[in-house]
């Protein structure tokens, strides 16, 4: 499970891999808060398809994102087996709903490849790196554009 | 450095309230309400300014209160005889010395110009007045010597300094019996070179000190060298006062606050032990024939003793006073049941609100679950729930009121405002306000500065007649602009009126036609006209003047009232005058709500929008057009709004039949009636921001989390509304709701 690099010992870094659409993701886990079970989200008016809506996060107001849907995959039905992964992203917490977190990976900063240059703008906007982990694909995830802006709400996804 | 700084930020602090205390003074003053302890109190407030200025070397602020004190102090002491005018340039300088402090504090803006001015006015008014009423302190104050230093200073010549001030130590002494009662305390106080250096004066105090009661001061002045030797800017003098025992420490305390670094003083109380102590000390000889038998001397005694001293041996006379400061009991605690306030980190009292808002929910959560459950009402469970229950209703409207607070400092801050836009519009104008009492929510205080502001300028710039068409309208000169506040039903209600000419009708419905704000024949009420001024770009000044022509309309502040939950309306009778009215909520952290359910979905509809409920029936829904409805209510035709379509719930329409519909008020008084379909309860919900983790929805002015711990959306009624009206196929909406988003 573990892939440290020869060089560089010092900079290791934990992340949360998660399926989705039969593919591997993970987010640092440093930005995550919290993992919990779904429960039903309040839908929000007007909102992008892939905000699942909004859920009570001990007193606040959580919006859940519907990562596969973000990500440009079929939307998911989500049952009482999908997760939140509750994560901090600029001083706003997200939740991130996926189907089931797989795996807790210590990666050395350099073992992150960077994207290949593919077609897919979904791709290049939502990925950090790519890490090859024991001939496993992992795209590592950059949360910074999961929410919506309203600048490209509408443009890009829909 | 760093705690400089904060010891700093606390003297602006305190500034900003003597700065509201002394406005606050003067204008009682100006209404002829205030009496000597006002003046005291306005004086108090520059004193204080001035004395914290001298510590932070603020010499600017220092020099400018030192000129604005000197002419308070003649006021004070009748010196100088209160005229309207003395009492105008009086307010104008507060508010010199307010933007003297501002600009101290963060730099902002100083016209220096206008502050030499006001310097030279109030010195010419000081000296002025001054020179009529010199002799009389002279021939009145024989209690008090004569501190001053230039009503002797020409007769001196060469006369020994020491001969001179003795002689005039001896002709202020009291007689015996004038004496203050013994157990009352004794200041002993001597300046430093420092206390002059910073711009106080020893007078002032001892002046203070004999405003507070009886008094016997006596002044030492065996320091004082020879002429040869004295240095001018050295202090040789030292004080001790005898002070009448009703005269509590902590307010002698506060008349030195400032000064306590720049001299050394004492204040102990003259115990009837302390005979017993004088025996003890050594010297001076011609003393013991003043002094009673220990023995045989009760409480009076020494206190009249110790000030002989000063008489009979000025080389030594403070030595009896020291050892009668050590001998004293302990200064008395401030008196009890004074009030007491703290200043607390805003972050800490919302962070307590926020954990309450939390109580509250769990709470209801809890009290759902034990429903649920099956307990019975009367169970001990349920009992011991309801007694929580009510706890946390108090603690949370306990917290809310740390929050909130009179509304009195923002309509002080508007009486500056009349001041100057009068002053630059030529316009006589008295600012009358009522209710500055009223309590409401300190954010709401804030954010309500700006729309007042603008608010108060237009009612002087655009609803105020100039003085001559006021006399020829009959009406007197002087415009009144009237500020209340008022709570009603759960909201703060401010208006702000002017007794002007009332909007120009014909002129703002030219002007909405010219801009193509409506069409020229449009058919439009009073009230939609006078509407149109909330219109953005609207204006009606025939020039952009200096005053309110600042690019920002009446729009600006309806959107800021907006921004604030609350709502604005406007009412004119023409030659009456202009009322506008704003409708404020007491707090933002609360919402009294109707729970509703649309869809599936439960929906909050906030109850200050609410005019009435009613059950559709059929013979009422009309189809107005392809895509409209609208439901007769008493005759009249109102549009019906389907919430669950609007919201994008659903695409079909709900059937009337099967709905209920909620008559809502928005803030142009337009009704609308918005269909659900079902109406669950009435409740009070705490307002969760859904801006914090995600970003303003359209329609959707906030959310909240009900018993069931699941989140509900407060509806934003006026934006659905308006959302409504704008024809759906128009782009700029649908492109608003999509990037709302």
């Amino acid at each position: 499970m573990m892939h440290v690099s020869e060089k560089d010992m010092s900079a290791n870094s934990e992340l949360i891999a998660f399926r989705l659409g039969g593919q591997e993701f993970c987010v640092d886990i440093m930005s995550v808060r919290d993992i919990r079970g779904w429960t039903q989200t309040t839908p929000l008016p007007h909102s992008p398809e892939y905000v699942k809506g909004v859920i009570n996060l001990r007193g606040s107001v959580l919006p859940v994102i519907d990562l596969a849907a973000r990500l440009g995959f079929k939307a998911t039905e989500p049952t009482a087996r999908h997760v939140i992964i509750v994560t901090q992203v600029n001083n706003q917490s997200v939740g991130l709903l996926v189907e089931a977190v797989s795996d807790i990976l210590t990666i050395n900063a350099g073992a992150i490849q960077p994207t290949p240059d593919v077609a897919s703008d979904l791709a290049r906007l939502f990925m950090r790196g790519v890490l090859a982990i024991e001939g496993r694909m992992i795209s590592l995830i950059s949360l910074d554009c999961v929410l919506p802006k309203s600048a490209e709400s509408a443009g890009t996804v829909h | 450095m760093d705690t400089m700084a904060a010891i700093k930020q606390t003297f602006f602090q305190e500034c900003e309230e003597q700065l509201a205390e002394l406005e606050n003074g003067l204008l009682a003053i100006e209404r002829q309400e205030g009496d000597l302890e006002t003046i005291n109190a306005v004086f108090r407030a520059v004193h204080s300014i001035k004395g914290g200025a001298g510590a932070f070397g603020l010499d600017d602020l220092v020099r400018f209160a030192h000129t604005f004190e000197t002419t308070l102090d003649l006021m004070r002491s009748n010196e100088l005889e209160i005229t309207p005018g003395l009492v105008k340039l009086m307010l104008r300088s507060a508010d010199g010395l307010a933007d003297l402090v501002r600009f101290s504090r963060d730099g902002a803006d100083l016209d220096r110009a206008r502050i030499a001015q006001l310097n030279g006015e109030l010195s010419r008014a000081a000296s002025g007045e001054a020179a009529a009423a010199h002799p009389e302190p002279a021939a009145q104050a024989e209690p008090e010597p004569a501190f001053e230093g230039e009503p002797t200073a020409d007769e001196n010549g060469f006369t020994p300094i020491r001969f001179s001030l003795d002689d005039l130590l001896g002709g202020g002494m009291p007689a015996f019996d004038e004496a203050p009662a013994a157990g009352g305390l004794t200041v002993r106080f001597k300046p430093k070179p420092e206390l002059y250096a910073k711009a106080n004066d020893a007078v002032v105090l001892l002046r203070e000190l004999r405003r507070l009661g009886e008094t016997r001061i006596a002044c030492d002045t065996s320091d004082v060298p020879l002429l040869t030797e004295l240095d001018p800017e050295g202090a040789y003098l030292s004080w001790s006062v005898d002070l009448d025992p009703a005269i509590e420490e902590s307010a002698v305390r506060e008349i030195f606050e400032f000064v306590v670094f720049d001299c050394d003083i004492d204040i102990a109380s003259q115990p009837a032990p302390a005979v017993e102590a004088l025996p003890e000390l050594p010297e001076p000889a011609p003393v013991a024939e003043a002094r009673p038998q220990p023995a045989a001397a009760p409480a009076p005694a020494p206190v009249v003793e110790a000030s002989n001293v000063v008489q009979l041996a000025p080389e030594r006379e403070m030595t009896p006073t020291e050892t009668l400061i050590k001998a004293g009991q302990t200064p008395q605690p401030a008196a009890a049941g004074q009030q007491t306030t703290i200043r607390v980190d805003l972050d800490r009292v919302d962070r307590l609100i926020d954990l309450v808002g939390e109580l509250v929910i769990n709470q209801s959560m809890l009290a759902q679950r034990v429903t649920e459950a099956g307990i019975a009402r009367l169970s001990e469970v349920a009992v011991g729930l309801d007694d929580l229950e009510h706890l946390t209703r108090e603690i949370q409207d306990s917290v809310m009121a740390i929050r909130a607070q009179p509304v009195r400092p923002i309509f002080q801050r508007m009486s500056r405002v009349v001041r100057e836009v009068a002053d630059m519009t030529g316009k006589s104008v008295r600012l009358v306000t009522e209710g500055e009492g009223c309590e409401v929510d300190k954010t709401v205080i804030e954010r309500l500065a700006d729309p007042l502001t603008h608010m108060i300028r237009n009612a002087i710039d655009h609803g105020l007649e100039k003085p001559e068409d006021r006399v020829a309208a009959g009406k007197p000169e002087q415009g009144i602009v009237r500020m209340t506040a008022a709570h009603r039903s759960g909201r703060v209600i401010i208006e702000v009126s002017d007794d002007g000419a009332g909007i120009n009708r014909a002129r703002v419905r030219e002007i909405a036609v010219k801009k193509g704000l409506v069409e020229a024949n449009a058919q439009l009420s009073d009230g939609e006209i006078d509407d149109l001024i909330f219109h953005p770009g609207f204006s009606t000044a025939n020039s952009i003047s200096d005053v309110s022509g600042r690019g920002v309309g009446m729009d600006v502040v309806k959107r800021s009232i907006q921004a604030l939950g609350g709502r604005i309306s406007i009412s004119s009778k023409p030659g009456r005058g202009t009322v506008f009215t704003l409708s404020l909520p007491l707090t933002l952290a609360v919402l009294d709500g109707m729970v509703v359910t649309v869809s599936g979905q439960t929906l909050v509809v906030p109850l200050t929008a609410i005019v009435e409920t009613l059950q559709p029936k059929k013979q009422d829904v009309h189809g107005l057009g392809d895509a409209s409805r609208v439901i007769a209510i008493r005759g009249s035709f109102i549009p019906l709004i389907d919430i669950g379509r609007e919201l994008g719930y659903r695409e079909e329409e709900a059937d009337p039949l099967n709905s209920v519909a909620i008559m809502v008020e928005s803030e142009n008084r337009s009704q609308s009636a918005l269909l659900v379909d079902g109406i669950i309860g009435q409740q009070q919900v705490v307002i969760k921001s859904l801006e914090t983790n995600y970003g303003h929805v359209f329609g959707v002015a906030a959310a909240t989390i009900l018993g069931d711990g699941r989140v509900a959306v407060i509806l934003d009624v006026d934006a659905v509304v308006a959302g409504s009206r704008a024809d759906a196929g128009r782009s700029d909406i649908s492109n608003r709701k999509r990037n709302a988003a």
